[in-house]
């Protein structure tokens, strides 16, 4: 086995949609919080295979998406000083801040590149003693590990020029935003399966307890996705509440147990805002106080909140989701990947892009 | 964001338990990948790499459980009279 082609079969992908058909009695709305997941969906036009019932939303399964405007606004500011190189994944490129974005800044002179791992960041900074190197770190849970690699090894071998601007956000809180919210619409989840790889599934045990909602830890490709949202409907429709796994190859309960250790000693959960929807109490990742020499913002200034910017964009409600992207009046009208307003539509990730790339000719 | 694909490991460099590293094969493409988060992990081992890092091993046993699960569901379904299948 490659583990890749194998779960991508038509004809079990037909047999599953059946199986779904079924056993679906009632009308069930899902949810899936990853963007990788959404861009499945919409690729392998996995919607499109279920029952009338069940509808899917997709969460702010994007973290690029939801990095709120004053990070992106710091690590432009920070950017443009001249003995720095700024870093960070090419998703992030091209987000929006309140003016610009960080490829128009490295157009107007400053230094930012893009890097494949975090780990390039500190490599930079080792072969440029000279320059002082942040790292724009961005992610879920799956990605932080990464991040807290790279900052250990830096205050390990004593890089005093390297930094990290960290916008981790982690999973748990914002699903329970979701379901504490009054105009909740969603029956059940599909946790992200890579977020599970590193943090396990037991946090959302009480969750699943407390709402009374399914979650099935749910894999990537195709097949995963439908047994997702089958072992999703089985429970809806017995009745059940649990978490399920159905991405045991890539996921054990207690997670990576060395990735959550470093994870612990690095960062620890703090209030974060997420771009269009706001405040979520202690759903991003910050430095420890042991790693404080090492946080951007104590090294270049704090990041100043600044009020959203009024537009047009509704990635907010597609965020939480309230509406499908292509329910957004200025969908590929006045918004598309060359032109957007927000960013779920420039990320790889956003669900704004997803349906932009797959279902356009569809609206 | 949360993308992590899986490969082979071909070779292991290094026993520093923070810097282990091994060459990995995505299907005959070769990257290397931090391997600090999966100290068992031996070539010819499958990983799930994201950013550079192998964040588990994976579990050869769990891998048919997607077909399994679909074969098992659809035998329930045929024991069952009122499904009239």
């Amino acid at each position: 086995m490659r583990y890749m082609d194998e779960y991508r079969d038509p004809q079990l992908a037909h047999e599953y949609a059946e199986l779904l058909a079924k056993i679906t009695t009632r009308d069930w709305t899902i949810m899936e919080v990853c963007g990788g997941q959404t861009h499945a969906i919409l690729k392998f036009g996995i919607d499109t295979l279920l029952p009338e019932q069940i509808t899917l939303l997709h969460g702010p399964g994007c973290p690029v998406c939801v990095t709120p405007i004053e990070l992106i606004d710091k690590a432009i500011e920070i950017a443009m000083h001249p003995t720095v190189i700024m870093t960070s994944f090419g998703d992030m490129m091209r987000v929006p801040g309140s003016s610009t974005d960080l490829l128009a800044t490295k157009a107007s002179g400053g230094d930012v590149r893009m890097v494949y791992s975090p780990m390039d960041a500190v490599a930079l900074a080792r072969n440029n003693p000279h320059k002082q190197v942040v790292f724009f770190a961005v992610g879920f849970e799956t990605t932080a590990p990464a991040t807290a690699m790279a900052v250990h090894i830096a205050k390990s071998e004593g890089l005093t020029n390297f930094s990290l601007l960290v916008a981790h956000v982690l999973v748990p809180p914002a699903v329970e935003a979701i379901l504490s919210a009054p105009e909740r619409r969603v029956n059940a989840f599909l946790a992200a399966g890579h977020v599970c790889t590193v943090m396990g599934y037991d946090e959302y045990i009480p969750i699943a307890k407390k709402y009374g909602v399914p979650f099935v830890v749910t894999g990537f490709e195709p097949l995963d996705i439908l047994q997702g949202i089958t072992m999703c409907v089985a429970q809806l429709e017995e009745g059940r509440a649990e978490v399920e796994n159905q991405y045991a190859r890539a996921v054990q309960q207690a997670g990576n147990i060395p990735a959550k250790s470093l994870l612990e000693r690095v960062f620890m959960p703090t209030n974060r805002r997420w771009r269009g929807i706001g405040e979520i109490p202690m759903s991003g990742a910050g430095l420890r106080p042991e790693y404080a020499d090492y946080d951007a913002e104590n090294r270049f200034g704090m990041a100043q909140p600044k009020s959203e910017v009024a537009s047009e964009c509704m990635s907010g409600t597609v965020l939480q989701g309230l509406i499908k992207p292509d329910q957004c009046p200025a969908f590929g009208v006045r918004c598309n990947p060359e032109h957007p307003l927000g960013a779920t539509m420039v990320s790889s990730e956003g669900a704004c892009a997803a349906y932009y790339r797959y279902r356009k000719n569809e609206a | 964001m949360c993308l992590a694909v899986p490969g082979k490991i071909i070779s292991i460099m290094g026993d520093d338990p923070f810097t282990r590293t091994g060459k990995i094969s995505f299907g005959g493409i070769i990257k290397e990948a931090n391997l600090a988060y999966v100290p068992e992990a031996k070539v010819d081992d499958y990983v799930l790499v994201h950013v550079g890092f192998a964040l588990n091993i994976v579990d050869e046993a769990e891998a048919h459980q997607v077909f399994d699960y679909l074969r098992q569901m659809g035998e329930l379904d045929e024991l069952n009279p009122e499904s009239g299948g």
